[in-house]
């Protein structure tokens, strides 16, 4: 994983030119005092200028001077890919520690941070460390650390302030010096002028000049007759000498030497003032630098500048830190309960941490609930009874023991059998428990919820929104079926909350692996809690829903009423209901009780007036005292009988 | 004027390039600026006579960039040389924070040299500052001139440099120690951000 130095890259082997000599300065320096010149020290250049060169240099050269100094050379895919693996091993504090106690590390292709936060942040932590420990990093890239897209602005100031050094093109008479020093490394001799016509050529880096005096080199090899000029410009296609591009002359070196004055001066006045500026307020100000930069006010630590000496300064940047970190979780919280709210710049100011506390603490209050359970269902309203009594066991075991005795519970049952009275029960019970955050709501609605947040791009607000929840209870699951993306959502949400201990409450008309829609993974996941069923009503449980029923409508219910509804024939209690809700509105229409004998006609039918003359009759008159009792067995209107023998005929 | 803004983090040094009428101030600044990349610094304003004889002053801001986390930027001026404008000599004096003396080699002008070091302190105190405590660089300029014509760096230096601050020989049409000079008096400059004193 991290590469040896390659012998040939010293500072020995290394031309130095105007562009460059400032990184080899700055290199140099390090390599003598590793840890306290420049730390870290940032080489940026375009490709083929020698990063990589100086880079091993400043290894090779602090090895010479001190050969007990552990020294590091590796590529930032190479760190990467350390990294991963010994994370994938379980060995990431081994790591770390690996790459502390080297004294030396040197990092090269550091551009290829872009878009790697999580390499960001871990290059960032051992960037302190070894400069807490007084270890040397130097760092090459191809550009400038501002210029790295996506750079964590904490890693940006870091590394600028060390020292940050650029490699340039080389100039004509550094590009001779190359060409000459290569031309005798490989043995090859040309002829006076030839060197200089391949230098005059403005190439955009070392290996390109390289790649010309490798041809040069072949070319007069193969020939074995010594270049001249003119040769040189055919092999290289550079144009004669009246010719644009090649004939340009020996460039002015004064200006490249002036900028590297320039660039001499502003390195020592940066030390000078690295040195000058007390040390504390070095360090306030680089934490108001990078905190503005990330968009924190950081009026509490300017406080600290105004002061001439002000104490425990490191413990009021670790103050200040860690009330950031505070605003940063609160600003992720609110984020997900509401992306506007974020937004807010109360979030950004470490000096209103409390207020920032307040305005998370509104936003979680008022963030929109998951659907609470009805009210309306109460569980001491709903009537059990042999039919339903597994069904209310379980149900009762889950509000005991939420999240642990059935998880999931699925009951299934036809429709109108109280499966969804008994969810919102279980809701209700549950959402009394401390802290409870309960989700009741239909599939329907759940659908309807999560297309409304696609189209609203809410989406994560969404999911948020019943994540928070400590119960999620949905009813007719039926209704899933051919809707891949609520399953999606619902199969994510399931995995959550089973996870959590959370409980999952279903209802369905039918047992979930019979119904058609459903993916095979949610249907597992149903089948692996308890399904229980709600079978029709019995008897015993009919008389109970009825005496509510016509208790809730304020209705005496004597016995023979009773025993009529119980022994109507109805499919569930809510059919039940809606038999006693006709009887009582009709006893509201005539002004009369509600009796079995008014139930008897709003549900059979009133008895027909006796017939008058004219009407043919079947002349069968039932006693009401008979044996036949239900009268919507009898036919009462018989057609003539003359009319009755034409319809046999026909 | 202040040099360190700790608030607005800022530090910006003053630097009078002082000395006799002729000496090669502007001649410094002319080089400095030629070798400032030109996002780095401002407009060299210069205010000149026919004859090129700085009339007022010159003035060149170099902005150094960020320095451990302080925005740095250095202001040089000259003084116009000739005695008669010596109101002017401490108007641009008043709240530097450190100066090169300009001494011109010449054998010839050696007067002018120690009479423009007289005036140095005396537009000092005048604002107050004791010449010791201003960070101070001798430049012994025009070396290049032949040898008959000139005072050596050390005979110069027993004659001026009796503070015993650092000095340098140079050539500034040449940009010989022009750097070397700027360094030595930043460096001072800052120096004195250490101690804690004020500037003027």
């Amino acid at each position: 994983m991290t590469s040896t130095l390659h012998p040939r890259f010293t500072f020995e082997t290394f031309v130095v030119g105007a562009a460059n000599r400032l990184a080899v300065t700055a290199g140099r320096t390090v390599a003598e005092n590793p840890g306290s010149a420049y730390n870290p020290l940032f080489i940026y250049s375009g490709s083929g200028l020698g990063k990589t060169h100086v880079l091993m240099a400043v290894g090779h050269a602090a090895k010479a001077i001190a050969a007990q100094l552990h020294i590091e050379y590796l590529t930032l895919d190479e760190y990467v890919e350390a990294f991963h693996a010994a994370i994938a091993a379980g060995q990431g504090d081994a790591f770390r520690r690996r790459f502390q106690n080297v004294d030396v590390l040197l990092v090269d292709d550091v551009q290829f941070l872009t878009n790697r936060k999580e390499m960001q942040a871990e290059l960032l932590r051992l960037t302190e460390a070894l400069q807490q420990a007084g270890h040397q990093i130097v760092l090459a890239s191809d550009r400038p650390p501002a210029e790295i897209a996506d750079l964590d602005e904490r890693l940006i100031s870091r590394f600028s302030g060390g020292l940050v050094v650029d490699m340039g093109i080389p100039d004509y008479e550094t590009r001779v010096a190359i060409l000459r020093r290569k031309a005798e490394e490989r043995g090859s001799n040309f002829p006076p002028g030839v060197l200089e016509t391949v230098a005059k050529v403005e190439f955009p880096n070392v290996r390109e000049l390289m790649g010309a005096l490798n041809r040069l080199i072949a070319f007069q090899a193969v020939n074995d007759t010594p270049m001249n000029e003119d040769a040189v410009r055919k092999v290289l296609g550079i144009p004669g000498k009246g010719g644009e591009g090649g004939g340009k002359g020996t460039p002015a070196p004064a200006p490249a030497s002036g900028a590297d004055e320039f660039s001499q001066f502003l390195t020592d006045v940066t030390a000078t003032v690295g040195k000058a500026v007390e040390a504390w307020r070095a360090r306030v100000a680089e934490a108001v630098l990078r905190w503005e930069g990330e968009g924190y006010r950081t009026g509490r630590l300017e406080q600290l500048l105004d002061q001439e000496t002000p104490p425990a300064v490191d413990e009021a940047i670790a103050a200040y830190v860690q009330d950031v970190e505070r605003l940063k979780a609160l600003e992720a919280e609110v984020a997900v309960l509401d992306p506007q709210a974020a937004g807010d710049k109360v979030f950004r100011d470490p000096g209103q941490l409390q207020a920032a506390e307040a305005a998370a603490a509104k936003v979680r209050d008022g963030a929109a609930p998951p659907p609470a359970p009805s009210a309306a269902f109460p569980l001491d309203g709903y009537c059990a009874g042999p039919s339903n009594e597994i069904a209310l066991k379980g149900a009762r075991d889950v509000i005991g023991k939420p999240g642990k005795k059935y998880n999931p519970l699925v009951i299934v049952g036809r429709s109108g059998l109280g499966k969804t009275h008994l969810l919102h029960a279980m809701g209700l019970e549950l959402a009394k428990k401390k802290n409870a955050v309960v989700a009741c709501l239909s599939t329907q609605q759940f659908v309807d919820e999560l297309i409304a947040a696609i189209d609203g791009n809410r989406v994560d607000w969404w999911r948020a929104r019943y994540r928070r929840a400590t119960a999620f209870l949905l009813d007719d699951i039926q209704l899933l079926a051919g809707k891949e993306r609520t399953q999606e959502e619902l199969f994510n949400l399931f995995n959550q909350f089973l996870d959590a201990d959370r409980q999952l409450v279903f209802t369905a008309p039918a047992h979930p692996n019979t119904l058609d829609g459903l993916e095979e993974r949610i249907v597992s996941r149903l089948e692996g809690g308890l399904v229980v069923e709600i079978q029709e009503p019995d008897k015993g449980l009919k008389r109970t829903a009825l005496e509510r029923l016509l208790k809730s409508q304020r209705v005496t219910a004597d016995a023979a009423l009773l025993d009529y509804l119980v022994d109507r024939p109805v499919e569930s209690v809510r059919n039940l209901g809606a038999l006693v809700q006709r009887v009582i509105e009709a006893a509201a229409a005539q002004d009369a009780p509600v009796t079995a004998g008014l139930a008897r006609d709003v549900l059979e039918g009133a008895p027909a007036p006796r017939r008058t003359l004219g009407t043919r009759t079947s002349g069968i008159v039932v006693s009401s005292a008979g044996g036949v009792r239900s009268r919507e067995k009898m036919v009462w209107d018989w057609p003539a009988a003359a009319d009755r023998v034409i319809e046999d005929m026909r | 004027m202040s040099l360190v803004n700790f608030t607005a983090r800022e530090i910006t040094c003053k630097i009078v390039y002082y000395g006799p009428g002729r000496s090669g101030k502007t001649t410094n600044l002319h080089y400095i600026y030629g070798r400032v990349p030109e996002t780095r610094r401002g407009r060299m304003v210069s205010l000149a006579t026919q004859t090129d004889r700085t009339l007022f002053f010159d003035f060149l801001p170099i902005d150094l960039g960020q320095i451990s986390g302080f925005s740095t930027r250095f202001q040089l001026y000259t003084v116009p040389g000739q005695v008669y404008y010596n109101a002017t000599r401490r108007l641009v004096l008043q709240g530097a924070d450190g100066v090169v003396f300009v001494g011109d080699s010449q054998a010839r002008q050696l007067d002018e040299n120690i009479e423009s070091l007289q005036n140095l302190q005396s537009n000092l105190l005048e604002h107050g500052v004791d010449v010791r405590t201003m960070p101070l660089v001798m430049q012994y300029n025009k070396q290049d001139l032949p040898p008959e014509l000139i005072l050596t760096p050390a005979e110069l230096e027993d004659a001026l440099n009796f503070r015993g601050v650092p000095s340098f020989a140079a050539d500034a049409l040449h940009g010989t120690g022009v750097f070397e000079t700027l360094k030595a008096i930043s460096e001072l400059v800052l120096k004195k951000l250490a101690a804690g004193s004020p500037a003027v």
